[in-house]
């Protein structure tokens, strides 16, 4: 047991990583992908704690969630009504009949050293979601999805490694004790091949999108609301076998996921190529490099002896209400995206680029609050884009509402100013300085129409480059960009250029 | 005649007619408790300030003329598994020592909320896992009728100080007769209510599927006017059922005038024969020729199942609470032992639980993960439950012919502290009768039958009913009860806490 686990650190440290290609010739990859998803309940799985992200540590507690001796669990309905509308919603079967397990093992951040949590018999099974990767369907298979609560969270102080062993001391906030889970568990998803990394960041794009389309999650990858562990494995090529699998925990973000799968891939078979054999084991991610390195080694030690949980009465919904669940399932949002591109008339490119920019929904707000598609696609893409981008928040974070977009717009439209203007009119949004209009007024941004104004401004132009005015009046119109560019300089941005351009034709043509 | 001899209705009279106030009361029976309990260590913490204040707050409601109950300043026991908030709730257990629980149990608050001063809390087996009280790890508790013997177990704290009058009524809990064995031992009167009826929130939980409180008394009255206040629906215990907990003092008050015609009763075929001790039996078959005289139809019914409940039980059981007792970890309450050195969390767990378990846990926790483990999960728990699906099929079957069954509640009288403990398998036959109702979740009663011809100490005779069914127990053991009573000329009382001022 001990030389093994030293070997397997031994060549860990150095792993021999085959080029993705050379791995494709050998092999067959099998991906199994199981997600958690923190429900946004108003309260926790089994009992009647707040929920709320960012308390004071061990705040919101109370004998159940913090398993003190004689409390007991009270099954959430809000939260089995939510499992239940997510597995619809991945055309799952619904269990008539289910229970909850106990999973038994010992953890400082487990406040009964056992979850609480489904296991053989899951709220919802036998479903699937369709993802799309370059124009191909891939149907992954959903095995179940099923209830389970949330342990404490340890911040292990002291040590390099930020893991329990090592550290000086833990601190447990038992807040996050008992917060309900969806727990998602995909087949082995096979036959992907080359597009196995892209499969997967797909099919967890796909599975957030449902998730927050349902309203039950806030299903934020950065804020621990959507967990994904990635299983893989790699079989002969043509063999149809499923090989052994490591399972790496805790990639939380799309692209982590393809990169998770592809670094996983070219270890595994630099293992198998050497004639080695992958251990079974847990690994985690590596953010900075991309790397997965070895946690605990799963062996048949490792035994949870599950058992029916004894305190809590079996959940068994009534086709009734499956059925009323069925009817509140919002539009699925691969139709959803179909539908929109052909209303907005976005290209296959933009449409993409659009979805992986996260700004569909933002897009269809803004249209809905009253411009063109072209116009709220334009802002969400550019402006919006950047400013999230340079201030590191989530595009919907930006602090611009869409119907302070369908105001720029339309000040822009009515030709009080420009696409220029409105970027510091959005400076003016960002910095809380009112409404568009006020900011306008504010900051002075206006576009100057007036004719005198513009008339000395197109004179003092001509004046100082003759050599151009002398082109214009021998009939090259292109030349007068240059004067209008010197006029928009003079007046800083905020002359109408169509109006310039005018007078500057009336003068010289 | 002292206030400590009187039953609790008749203390709950007194107090209503302006006879007594709850302060003389609950004084009565601190000042018994203070001159007896160094003898029978029943009870592990006596409240003195506490039940003092509630007394002296109820009788400020009596004078008021607004009562919160019938039971209203009338005091009482709990058994240290359920939760008290502010008073120290150990389970026996070393492991616990020191831990003073932040809330109340359902029934602790239902105890409160009718009024009821709290005495203190009573001494177990550790986590209730015995059948003598010698497993607490605050040494055990002894049989007011003779020192040197056991009071039953688990319950023997709350037994013991029911029978020597520290107290009216006391809670115990049931998980394979953990209240009726006792109640046998020390001839007192104890109910195991329907699963679901009375709340287990917080109770600290031995086998959740089969634990259940309920109330320990000197007569069946007492008995059904505390089972009537802890038991209906709690929202705190998903396994509560929502039946309301009535008709049970009406049941107690009709049986005890001695009528059962038409009551039919059945003697279980499979809890008779040699494990049985013949002074024991003789006592039964007293009880079922007075049941016969007053009326009732006795006929002899088989549950042929019956037989493997004690092996089924002795799975479900360890399997269960090898689980619940995974939290005493010492990471966030309890006793807490730190090895030398920087030991980590796992060692610090590891050496507390060590120190703080005691053999019997020990040996329970190791049955119960192993029968647990995969591989074995089918062959044990998973095959222990159809054993349970069978009883109660048997349960079910019987009850089509009869009303109630009918048995002796324990095999022996009390044996001397000390035979029993390097001997589990034969300290689990204690639980022989008691343990199908458990796996069943159907009601059980035990009343006193008399004493042993041969050695003088008591015996008791268990009812069981169907699920929700507890009232018939009250209609049959009142009616028992009070032949009994008419037969012996008075209850019957161990020689060393007879009244003096009567004798």
């Amino acid at each position: 047991m001990t030389e093994a686990k030293l070997a397997g650190s031994a060549s860990d440290r150095r792993p021999t990583l085959i080029d993705f290609d050379t791995v494709l010739e050998s092999f067959d990859p099998a991906m199994g992908l199981e997600v958690h998803v923190e429900l946004n309940t108003a309260t926790k799985m089994f009992c009647g704690c707040p929920t709320g992200f960012g308390a004071a540590p061990n705040t919101q507690v109370c004998p159940t969630c913090l398993g003190l001796p004689g409390a007991m669990p009270v099954v959430n309905g809000k939260a089995v009504e939510s499992a239940m509308r997510i597995g619809l919603a991945l055309n799952c079967e619904i269990a008539e009949w289910c229970r909850f397990a106990r999973k038994n093992y010992f953890y400082p951040d487990m406040p009964k050293n056992f979850q609480t949590s489904q296991y053989d018999e899951p709220i919802a099974f036998d479903g699937y979601l369709d993802v799309d990767v370059d124009g191909e369907t891939f149907r992954i298979e959903i095995e179940r999805a099923h209830m389970e609560e949330d342990t404490g969270k340890a911040t292990h102080v002291g040590g390099t490694t930020g893991r329990i062993h090592g550290a000086d001391y833990s601190l447990i906030d038992y807040n996050r004790a008992g917060i309900p889970l969806i727990e998602i568990v995909t087949r082995p998803i096979m036959g992907a091949g080359e597009k196995a990394p892209l499969v997967a960041k797909a099919y967890v794009s796909a599975l957030r999108d449902l998730v927050k389309a349902l309203g039950v999650s806030d299903v934020r990858m950065d804020q621990g609301s959507m967990r994904c562990d990635v299983n893989l494995s790699l079989a002969p090529k043509g063999s149809g076998a499923l090989g052994t699998r490591s399972e790496t925990k805790n990639v939380n973000s799309l692209r982590s996921v393809e990169r998770a799968v592809r670094y996983e891939m070219s270890r595994h078979a630099g293992i198998l190529l050497a004639g080695g054999k992958v251990l079974q084991e847990t690994r985690h991610f590596h953010e900075d490099d991309g790397s997965t390195s070895p946690g605990r080694e799963k062996s048949d030690a490792e035994d949870y002896r599950y058992f029916p949980e004894p305190d809590l009465v079996p959940v068994a919904p009534s086709r009734e209400w499956v059925e009323e669940l069925r009817g509140t399932l919002p539009e699925p949002p691969a139709g959803r995206r179909t539908r929109l591109q052909a209303e907005f008339g976005f290209s296959d490119l933009e449409m993409r680029d659009v979805v992986a920019a996260g700004a569909l929904d933002l897009i269809a707000e803004t249209v809905e609050a009253g411009t063109t598609p072209q116009a709220a696609r334009k802002w969400w893409m550019s402006e919006l884009a950047r400013r999230a981008n340079d201030t590191g928040v989530a595009l919907d974070e930006v602090g611009v509402t869409p119907a302070q977009i369908v105001e720029v717009q339309r000040l822009i439209d009515d030709k009080t100013i420009n696409d220029k203007l409105a970027r510091q009119v959005f400076e003016g949004l960002y910095a809380g300085e009112g409404t568009p209009a006020e900011i306008v007024a504010a900051r002075g941004l206006a576009v100057v129409s007036d004719d005198g104004a513009l008339t000395a401004a197109v004179d003092a132009a001509i004046e100082a480059q003759p050599a151009v005015a002398e082109k214009i009046r021998g009939g090259n119109h292109a030349a007068a960009g240059a004067l209008i560019g010197a006029v928009m300089k003079a007046m800083g941005g905020q002359a109408n250029a169509a109006r310039v351009r005018e007078i500057i034709m009336e003068k010289l043509a | 005649m002292s206030w400590i001899r009187k039953t609790a209705a008749e203390q709950a009279d007194a107090l209503a007619a302006g006879e007594v106030t709850s302060v003389e009361l609950v004084q009565a029976h601190l000042d018994q408790i203070a001159a007896t309990n160094g003898d029978l260590n029943a009870f592990l913490h006596v409240d003195v300030p506490g039940a003092l204040a509630q007394a002296a707050a109820s009788d400020e409601r009596r004078s008021a003329g607004s009562p919160l109950h019938a039971l209203d300043g009338v005091p009482i026991a709990i058994k240290d598994v359920l939760t008290t908030e502010g008073l120290p709730t150990t389970a026996g257990s070393r492991i616990l020592e020191g831990w003073i629980p932040p809330y109340d149990g359902t029934v602790t608050a239902r105890i409160k909320a009718a009024g009821l001063p709290i005495l203190g809390k009573t001494n177990m087996d550790e986590f209730a896992m015995g059948s003598s009280t010698e497993n607490s790890a605050y040494g055990p508790t002894r049989n007011p009728w003779d020192h040197d013997r056991i009071p039953g177990g688990s319950g023997g704290g709350s037994a013991a100080a029911v029978a020597a009058f520290q107290a009216p009524l006391a809670i115990g809990s049931d998980t394979g007769g953990s209240i009726r064995q006792p109640g046998a031992m020390t001839g007192t009167v104890g109910v195991k209510p329907t699963y679901g009826s009375v709340s287990r929130y917080g109770v600290i939980a031995l086998a959740n599927s089969l634990d259940q409180l309920g109330p320990v008394t000197r007569t069946v009255l007492d008995s059904a006017l505390l089972h009537e206040l802890i038991g209906g629906h709690d929202p705190k215990d998903s396994t509560s059922v929502p039946t309301p907990v009535t008709g049970l003092i009406e049941a107690a008050r009709e049986g005890a005038k001695g009528d059962l015609s038409g009551l039919r009763v059945g003697v279980v075929k499979e809890l008779q024969g040699d494990a049985w001790a013949p002074d024991v039996v003789e006592r039964f078959e007293e009880s079922v020729d007075i049941l016969k005289k007053l009326g009732a139809d006795v006929v002899e019914v088989s549950l042929p199942s019956f037989v493997h409940a004690m092996a089924a039980y002795y799975l479900i059981l360890p399997a269960e609470c090898s689980s619940n007792l995974a939290k005493f970890d010492a990471m966030r309450y309890g006793r807490r032992v730190t090895p030398e050195g920087s030991p980590s969390a796992e060692e610090v767990m590891k050496v507390s639980r060590d120190a703080g378990f005691g053999d019997e846990v020990k040996r329970r926790i190791i049955i119960g993960t192993y029968a647990l483990s995969s591989g074995y999960y089918d062959a044990y728990y998973g095959q222990a439950q159809k054993i349970r699906t069978l009883i109660i099929e048997d349960f079910r079957r019987a009850f089509e012919s009869v009303d109630v069954l009918v048995s002796p509640t324990a095999p022996t009288t009390a044996f001397p502290i000390g035979e029993k403990v390097d001997d589990p398998l034969s300290m689990y036959l204690q639980d022989l009768a008691t343990i199908p109702a458990n796996l069943a979740g159907v009601p059980g009663i035990s009343v006193p039958s008399g004493t042993s011809r041969e050695d003088g100490l008591p015996t008791g005779v268990q009812f069981l009913a169907p699920v929700l069914e507890d009232a018939r127990l009250y209609r049959v053991g009142a009616a028992l009860e009070a032949a009994l009573l008419e037969q012996w000329g008075g209850p019957i009382v161990p020689a060393a806490y007879q009244s003096k001022e009567s004798s």
